[in-house]
């Protein structure tokens, strides 16, 4: 690939590979804490839903305070990313899907004890049943895929 | 240095899990979001699909999202072999078996079928969303609990190990 076709690569996905990196490390920072906060444990799943204990919820709502007021300042002093493009929040819209899909995935976050970022957590610290519930995920995405065109949106 | 390698309170794991979005927005100028790596898998796998869903999607403006995903295995795998005295386990004995490979494989096809129908999961709605005050997500985030709260309290008995 020449110089020129590289740039207009790396041009069509935004991202450098110093984002890249970047991506990586904050990924392996997520992982430390879903593996610390032991967010990542189906137990502590189980008792958040059954209100046995207060972990989860707390955690839950810590994390969208903090991520609210930085998205506040974030706003407030219109912050730039490091390659000096703005920061907007592009809205997650509305639909039927976000009722029936939600029930959904609340009841496999039940019985797995993972959301999506747990899943690839209990993985890597070696708990090789969770393979099983990424195989799941992988056929759920796929299926959705296909019944898409039917499903109400 | 003790605390380190003890389950983390909930304050501090909060704050931290919190910076992820601010930080992922700085350092490279995208929201959080972990789902969107599972459509961004079936693209890659499935890259001449006739399925418009994966066809149409860009698969090299979310490429970060395997990137980020591989991320957090590295940081799991960090934390469980560097940071922890003992390793709590992280599912119970019981699914440590066919019958617990088939309750995790029906689960997960509820987190990816329900994560991509409702267009995003707890990082995506849940903490990026209600934080940006995106109303949608509230909802989403509401309807996770419903799900979440009718399996472990109608099904229960079904499903979950004693």
């Amino acid at each position: 690939m020449s110089e020129e076709a590289k740039a207009a690569d790396q041009n069509s996905s935004g991202m450098s590979p110093l984002n890249y990196l970047f991506v990586l490390l904050i990924g392996a920072y997520l992982g430390i804490l879903f593996i610390k906060s032991e967010v990542a444990r189906w137990e502590r799943v189980h008792d958040m839903f059954l209100f046995r204990e207060a972990h989860m919820y707390l955690i839950i709502s810590v994390a969208i305070v903090v991520a609210m007021i930085s998205m506040l300042i974030i706003k407030r002093f219109k912050v730039k990313s490091i390659d000096g493009k703005p920061i907007t929040y592009k809205p997650k819209p509305y639909h039927t899907g976000v009722i029936i899909g939600g029930m959904l995935f609340g009841a496999g976050w039940a019985i797995t004890g993972a959301c999506p970022g747990p899943i690839y957590a209990q993985i890597g610290s070696g708990e090789w049943m969770a393979l099983f519930t990424l195989a799941g995920a992988l056929l759920g995405m796929f299926s959705y895929a296909a019944l898409k065109p039917k499903l109400p949106h | 240095m003790n605390w380190i390698t003890e389950p983390w309170p909930w304050w501090i794991s909060g704050i931290l899990i919190g910076l992820t979005v601010p930080l992922l927005y700085i350092l490279a100028g995208k929201a959080f979001g972990i789902s969107t790596s599972l459509q961004q898998a079936g693209a890659m796998c499935a890259p001449n699909s006739k399925l418009e869903y994966l066809s149409t999607f860009d698969r090299k403006a979310n490429l970060w999202t395997i990137v980020f995903a591989v991320g957090i295995a590295v940081g799991a795998f960090i934390a469980t072999r560097f940071l922890s005295s003992e390793p709590a386990p992280l599912l119970p004995e019981s699914f440590d078996s066919a019958s617990g490979g088939i309750k995790l494989l029906v689960g997960g096809f509820l987190i990816g079928f329900g994560t991509r129908y409702a267009g995003g999961c707890t990082s995506g709605h849940s903490i990026t969303g209600i934080s940006n005050l995106n109303w949608p997500s509230l909802v989403a985030t509401i309807f996770f609990f419903v799900g979440g709260l009718a399996v472990t309290w109608g099904l229960g008995q079904l499903i979950f190990p004693a």
